[in-house]
């Protein structure tokens, strides 16, 4: 069988040629490497078998330890087992690596190398997973491109066989991992010649077998654990030889032929750098580039980079080197020097130390870092490295592509050099996630890769927002190879697909003089260019740019394509980009749609065919005036009231130019001001939601249900209505509590995403015309500045007395101002309402750990945070370690905050003398349980922080240092299902078992959202999702009720889209409890497959199905003789089927296999319908009985302050 | 023995019974009993427009809901290679039923615009229908849509479908044409073999206390009888069409006058989902013994025989029945 040309991304290779040589996969989801598992369960799923001709098994663990453990046990029973992995998973996977290793096992771990979270976390490229990991015995072997990746993917498999040494295969997360890249696939006939089959039943006859028992594991003493750990030298000694054999059988197999290292550059280079991964591919290109240009340098590509040979390395290296610079994609703070640096060093100062006499002069070594985070490495960071190498004194463990100011460690670079071959076509595409640009780019690339002779590469950059978020595509297409492993910077095609990011973002800044200028706008096009900000206009001119437009919504709206303008973006591409021919491109575009869109029905293949005729009807050259008409610039990114750092920092983060920021900007220690995305205003809500006082009922489910804390209630003096603007509205306040207050709705215009939950949420009606509500859409646009304006007003209008009122009430808390605003998480999220809703209640004394996830994204991802401040500069303090340990990461607040609280104490009583009875005692006495008592405690707090300084005693310093601790606190431990289901279940479980007064808050989305569709073990019986394909066939776990069997824990499963009421009063009896507390709250989510609009709907039926019962269950009720457990939903009303018709995530199972889906409705409805029954019996029974039932008041319970 | 057959859209028919497009023919086992129960035919249930175009539409945007909006999660869905069903259950149990019974079996379209359901008709067609039932269910709301807009568009769909098929098609309509004569000849030029009377308008209900329309469901009533009664009785001479009546049909009496105004069968589905089908046997009994009793030989013998041409009175059916039921109301 002949080697197709394939566009694939480097995930995909990988799993490829893993599954295809594979038994079993056990994998854990984690960004970059999800892709990998995903496509090992698709092909499972359907069926596809490997080179043995069976279908491999993939299951998905709750963990990267659960996944690194199946795999042990799998290659232990004799299994060929494989994972995938980065990150954080890499290193929960160590432990079982090393023994893996010290069992001689061959095994594959493919890797998209990824940042380890320090300061921060980071979803992108770098080399320090796999150097975390480079002790524990695997080899590791490097791939630079998509192609590598699936050849030396297979010289592992090929080669752990024979080493009995596992590997790592490893290639750069991001950057190779998502690329995609027209490449040759390998046929099963070319993997079946690379696999030995003699080596696989060796394998196997190793296994743990009762017909032939061994015992390996065992516990071994001082007496021979040591030579023990020395027998495997020989293997090791071995396997850089059986990789080289591994790569020469490759090479004759397949033309492309691999050495350990790999040399390329002037044979007689003076100056050579060594590096490996994708970095080595722009290095390639940049040395092919120079020695064009009659220099001398080089290149050594690591790929086998353990175990480490020497020699091999040596040899490689020319002779003629005179200065040698070790790249490495990683940072080990407080080393002589990076791994990969201090292997060469070694290596060369061995070679010479024993007489190696290869070079004239032993070369100068320098190492320097690049790339963290998949830090921009282009060809003119490469060529500053090369010239930094010319010095007499080059600086060593230099950095390269960011300007260090602080050590001086960055070298200088000149960015406008290029090695980049004059005839590739370099198209840069500026569009939002939701309107399929990335997408269609991704089909140009299979058109150009697959259909033509020409190379293609595609690479995405997305912004950090779930919102309205941007995408950058970067594609190249040419005749050549393509090795350009970095962004583009000069395109000869610049394509925006949204009019408005022309006022956000640069996009003709990489506009190479004579680009074409593609811009989707409703302007036509003899007046385009005067609608353009002054600064486009002058690059148009400047560079000569030739202006296209077309106005592709309203191509798409006569098409009824809606918001989908990707067929038609994607037809003016190749209509004007010159990289096909016109005709042949349009007819290979059509091919495309019949191909994509043939199975979902003719009409579609229809509208997209229209899509592409209507597109190049109205695709039009713009004129383009010889001089700047326009009166307007672009807007600044931030206002200038912003805080310093915000306008000096965030400020060039938000316009994308964050890469220039120099290292002194940043804060040493990952510690951020909170509250700057009321800084960022995005204004992507194109209708907002408008306030009609005349219909209001001030109930304040608009503003309690508001994801972004957008739209805002208030409560005031009529005195603070001076100077309000003329359109600022406002009502007399109802309800005793709030007479002769005003009220007011407030939208914040700019911050509104547009979901329309508030709408959904308001229950008033216009008594004359019932289709309008309290609140109502509007086009933004038109009232922007108005509205802008009376939110400005609105924000100063000082916040309803806390005290003043009950803000424990649905109507009460909204009063409360929000300190989680604007974030960033998708329009109409289900999960931020609650955050929020934790902020309003408990926000000026919230210590809060986040699991990582969605809300660690949406509530920590830069460039703006939303978790902000109130008047008195009080606020939720805010962190997150990592996903699996989030529940002990808050039990450590609390044992941290009891502890200095109790110390604090003994000091007060050991001082009191001196700071007074008058005042020590009440603060020891003091327990607010309330607003007020609350406000007195800081109170007298205050007054202890005044009279320390007067006492001379050392310990009146020391107390002063935990006088804060004196104060109530509230530990919050939020995370998604992902985390208190999976990962974190066994930490969660023992905090709760604590004892200790934490506030954990389950966001359950029944499904890892933010990696994209995972199973958890919160995902419903009958739900389809990534690693169910066929639909999760059993239930979910019943969290609340493991918890509950503990008998000490504050349970309650909430809804707020079903009870505002019961969800507000389960955080404030949560909250209150002095013990720990579970909250698992029902969210809606993007990933279920719904109209995100009407997710409150669903959340109401999913309660009203019995999907999701709510339920409160208070220890505290058993001590007073009730029963602790409280239902607080109907029995069902709803058939389960009827809510699971409403959501994708279950219809597209009942679509698709209907008998299997009726089965698991069936069975999902005797679950639920049992379910409820339970839950009834257990609050029906009396407190005594309940006792017996649940355990309640075995337990003592709260330790805490 | 009396001969109950009649020729319903040029197929005969063991009787004039034939069970009516509703949730029963979506079974399989139900149409079985309908069979043994006696009926002449049956129509499968209803495939609405909506769920052709919803079923290709709502897959397409869970596929493409937000997908590669984010870097760590650019799909939310697995990515198989999955085959929308769509029309497949309908087509798939057609072709069961096809399989099961030895009656005629009408596959039933409703929709109201030119679709992709239009083509869908093909499919039916291949999957076995003997014939088509169309029920073009439009409700004019917009003033800018004329009357003849809306007749355009009843004949519009009927061609395209028509074109489409060899199997006859059978118009299912409304009672509000102006001239509801004029619209069945008209349609019958356009290739209408039949016509079925009426289609129900279901009239929405409103909730004072939500201030939302509810949906309201209620079978018709057994003197809605009466309209398809007139209609088929002035329909009857003037197109060569078969027709159908649909409305109210409870006892052997309807059947009785049904057929001699001129229906050539009556479609069963209110007392079907009410009654289920032990009603058959006893409406074929009653309408045997009427027959008998009155000294009828055979369907074809009673069928028009109260027509509109063939009555005493003509004027019964038209303007002057107004004023004798006002009279009578005194």
């Amino acid at each position: 069988m002949p080697r197709q040309k394939i566009t694939i991304e480097g995930n995909e290779a990988a799993a490829y040629v893993a599954y295809q040589c594979s038994d079993n996969a056990a994998i854990y989801p984690i960004t970059p490497s999800s892709g990998m598992g995903e496509w090992a369960d698709q092909w499972s799923a359907e069926g596809k078998p490997n080179i043995w001709g069976t279908v491999p098994h993939v299951i998905e663990m709750q963990s990267e330890g659960g996944a690194a453990g199946a795999v042990h046990g799998a290659l232990q029973t004799g299994a060929l087992a494989t994972t995938f992995t980065a990150s954080q998973g890499l290193l929960l996977m160590i432990p079982n690596m090393y023994k893996i290793a010290g069992e001689l096992t061959a095994a594959v771990f493919h890797v998209s190398a990824r940042a380890i979270a320090t300061h921060a976390l980071s979803i992108f490229g770098d080399h320090s997973d796999v150097m975390a990991a480079r002790s524990t015995g695997f080899a590791f072997l490097a791939a630079g491109s998509v192609q590598e990746v699936m050849d030396l993917a297979t010289v592992s498999h090929a080669a752990t066989l024979k080493a009995r040494v596992p590997f790592v295969h490893f290639f750069d997360g991001f950057r190779t991992s998502h690329e995609v890249l027209k490449i040759e696939a390998l046929t099963q006939d070319d993997l079946r010649a690379m696999i030995d089959n003699d080596l696989v039943l060796a394998h196997r006859a190793r296994a743990m077998n009762p017909e032939n028992p061994v015992v390996r594991g065992t516990a071994q003493n001082p007496d021979v654990f040591f030579q023990a750990r020395e027998a495997v030298n020989p293997y090791y000694d071995a396997c850089p030889g059986i990789v080289q054999e591994m790569m020469d059988r490759f090479g004759k197999l397949v033309g492309r032929q691999y050495h350990l290292f790999d040399y390329v550059g002037h044979p007689e280079a003076d100056r050579v750098i060594i590096a490996m991964g994708s970095g080595a591919e722009a290095v390639h290109e940049t040395v092919d580039h120079l020695n064009a240009g009659g220099e001398k340098v080089g290149l050594v590509k690591v790929r086998l980079y353990r175990p480490f040979d020497s020699e091999r390395f040596i040899t490689a290296l020319p002779k003629s080197a005179r200065v040698v610079t070790v790249l490495d994609r990683t940072k080990e703070p407080g080393a002589t020097g990076e791994p990969l640096y201090q292997d060469v060093v070694t290596a060369m100062m061995e070679h010479h130390a024993s007489g190696g006499n290869g070079f004239a002069k032993l070369p100068r070594v320098i190492g320097g870092r690049y790339g963290l985070s998949s830090k921009e490495f282009n060809a003119a960071m490469v060529k500053g490295v090369f010239d930094e190498m010319t010095k007499d004194a080059p600086k060593n463990h230099f950095v390269v592509g960011i300007n260090d100011d602080v050590t001086n460690n960055s070298i200088d670079y000149a960015p406008g050099f290029t090695s980049e071959d004059d005839d590739t076509v370099r198209a840069v595409f500026f569009g939002l996630g939701s309107d399929g640009t990335v997408g269609a780019n991704k089909n140009s690339i299979k058109i150009i890769g697959e259909e033509t002779d020409n190379y293609a590469q595609g690479y995405f950059v997305y912004d950090s927002k779930k919102a309205g978020s941007v995408t950058v595509s970067h594609l190249r297409f040419g005749k050549k190879p393509i090795r350009s492993s970095y962004l583009i910077h000069k395109a000869s095609f610049v394509a925006c697909h949204q009019a408005a990011l022309i006022e956000q973002i640069d996009v003709l800044d990489l506009a190479d003089p004579g680009a074409i200028f593609l811009l989707n706008t409703h302007a036509a096009a003899d007046s385009a260019f005067d609608t353009l900000p002054r600064e486009v206009q002058q690059q148009i001119i400047d560079k000569g740019i030739k202006l296209y437009v077309i106005d592709a919504y309203k191509v798409a709206g006569e098409l009824g394509l809606g918001a989908r303008i990707n067929t038609i973006m994607q037809t003016c591409f190749f209509a004007i980009s010159g990289v096909l021919p016109r005709d042949e491109a349009i007819e290979k575009i059509k091919a495309a749609i019949q191909k994509t869109y043939g199975k979902k029905g003719e009409a579609v293949v229809k509208s997209n065919f229209a899509a592409v005729d209507k597109a190049l009807e109205n695709l039009h050259e713009a004129a383009v005036g010889g001089s700047v008409t326009s009166q307007r610039c672009r807007a600044a990114h931030v206002s200038q009231d912003a805080p310093e750092f915000v306008r000096n920092v965030t400020a060039e983060m938000i316009a994308g130019r964050g890469d220039g920021l120099p290292v002194s900007s940043m804060p040493a220690d990952g510690t951020f001001p909170t509250g700057t995305t009321k800084w960022e205003k995005r204004n992507i809500g194109l209708d907002i939601p408008v306030w009609d006082p005349g219909t209001c009922i001030q109930c304040n489910k608009c503003a309690l249900v508001c994801p972004h804390a957008a739209i805002r209630a208030s409560a005031f003096e009529p005195a603070s209505l001076e100077n309000a603007p003329a359109t600022f509205k406002s009502i007399d306040a109802r309800g005793g509590e709030y007479k002769g207050l005003k009220f007011t709705i407030q939208v914040a215009p700019e911050d509104c995403t547009g979901c329309s939950l508030c709408v959904e949420a308001c229950p008033a009606k216009n008594k004359k015309e019932v289709r309008l509500k309290a609140i109502n859409m509007a086009p933004q646009a038109p009232v922007r500045d108005t509205e802008r304006e009376n939110y400005a007003f609105f924000l100063d209008i000082p916040e309803l007395d806390r005290t003043a009122h009950k803000i424990g009430s649905v109507k009460g808390s909204q009063f409360a101002l929000p300190l989680f605003e604007y974030s960033g998480a998708c329009v109409g999220c289900g999960e931020t309402p609650y955050v929020k809703l934790v902020s309003q209640l408990f926000g000026d004394r919230a210590i809060i750990g986040n699991a990582t996830g969605c809300s660690s994204i949406y509530g920590g991802n830069l460039p703006t945070t939303p978790w902000t401040t109130n008047a008195d500069g009080r606020g939720p303090t805010w962190s997150n370690s990592l996903f699996e340990d989030n529940a002990e990461f808050g039990l450590g607040f609390r044992l941290s905050l009891d502890k200095q609280n109790e110390y604090a104490r003994e000091l007060l009583e050991k001082l009191s003398a001196e700071i007074g009875p008058d005042l020590v005692r009440p603060l020891l006495e003091c327990k607010p349980t309330d607003e007020a008592g609350i406000r007195t405690q800081r109170q007298f707090v205050a007054q202890l922080k005044e009279r320390l300084p007067k006492i001379g005693a050392p310990d009146a310093a020391n107390l002063m240092s935990v006088a804060d601790s004196l104060l109530k606190r509230s530990v919050w431990i939020m995370g998604g299902d992902g985390w208190a289901y999976d990962i974190g279940y066994g930490g969660l479980d023992h905090v709760l078992a604590s004892g200790r007064n934490v506030n954990v808050l389950v966001l359950d989305t029944e499904v890892y959202s933010n990696t994209g569709g995972q199973m958890s073990k919160a995902t419903p019986l009958g739900a389809v999702a990534k690693f169910a394909a066929a639909g999760k066939a059993v239930q979910k776990k019943d969290l609340g009720m493991m918890a509950v069997a503990y008998g000490h824990v504050y349970v309650a499963q909430i809804a707020m889209g079903s009870s505002d009421n019961q969800c507000v009063k389960a955080f404030v009896e949560a909250e209150s409890y002095d013990g720990p507390s579970l909250i698992i709250a029902y969210s809606h989510c993007i990933a279920h497959g719904i109209n995100m609009r009407k997710g409150l709907s669903h959340q109401k039926a999913a309660v009203d199905s019995g999907h999701w019962p709510l339920y409160r269950f208070d220890p505290r009720r058993t001590l007073a003789g009730e029963n602790p457990m409280q239902l607080d939903s109907k029995p069902p009303k709803l058939p389960l089927r009827t809510y699971m018709e409403s959501e994708n995530r279950f219809a597209m199972l009942l679509k698709s296999q209907p008998q299997r889906a009726e089965a698991l409705v069936r069975q999902a409805q005797q679950a639920a319908t049992a379910r409820y029954q339970e839950y009834a019996r257990l609050a029906a029974a009396d407190g005594n009985e309940q006792k017996k039932d649940t355990g309640a008041g075995r337990q003592t319970v709260g330790t805490g302050a | 023995m009396m001969d109950l057959s009649t020729e319903y859209l040029g197929m005969k028919l063991k009787n004039p019974l034939v069970a009516g497009p509703s949730p029963i023919t979506r079974d399989l086992d139900n149409i079985r009993a309908l069979e043994d129960a006696g009926v002449g035919a049956v129509v499968l249930n209803s495939l609405f427009e909506e769920e052709i175009a919803h079923g290709h539409g709502a897959h397409d945007h869970f596929l493409d809901h937000s997908t590669e909006s984010h870097a760590e999660s650019t799909s939310y869905a697995p990515a198989l290679d999955y085959t929308p069903v769509g029309t497949e259950p309908y087509l798939e149990h057609l072709r069961a039923v096809k399989q099961a019974v030895g009656i005629p079996v009408f596959a039933s379209l409703n929709g109201c615009t030119r679709g992709g359901w239009v083509e869908f008709a093909s499919e039916l067609e291949q999957a076995g229908a003997d014939g088509l039932e169309l029920n073009v269910y439009q409700v004019a709301t917009d003033p800018e849509v004329s009357p003849a807009d809306v007749e355009n568009n009843y004949a519009e769909i009927l061609s395209a479908v028509s074109k489409a098929v060899r199997i006859p098609v059978a118009m299912k309509l409304a009672p509000y044409f102006s001239s509801l004569p004029h619209m069945a000849k008209r349609l019958e030029e356009c290739g209408a073999a039949g016509f079925v009377l009426f289609n129900r308008f279901y009239q929405p209900d409103i909730d004072i206390d939500t201030l939302e329309a509810v949906p309201n469901l209620s079978l018709s009533a057994p003197h809605e009888v009466r309209l398809p009664l007139r209609w088929i009785a002035i329909l009857d001479p003037v197109v060569k069409a078969s027709l159908a009546a649909s409305t109210a049909v409870y006892t052997w009496a309807e059947v009785v006058k049904l057929l001699m105004v001129g229906a050539d069968v009556t479609q069963l589905c209110a007392t079907l989902l009410r009654n289920g089908a032990p009603v058959v046997p006893k409406l074929l009994e009653g309408l045997t013994a009427w027959m008998e009793e009155h000294e009828y030989e055979s369907v074809t013998q009673l069928q028009g025989c109260m027509n509109h041409r063939t009555t005493s009175d003509p004027g019964a059916f038209e303007r002057a029945n107004y004023l004798r039921a006002l009279q009578s109301y005194a």
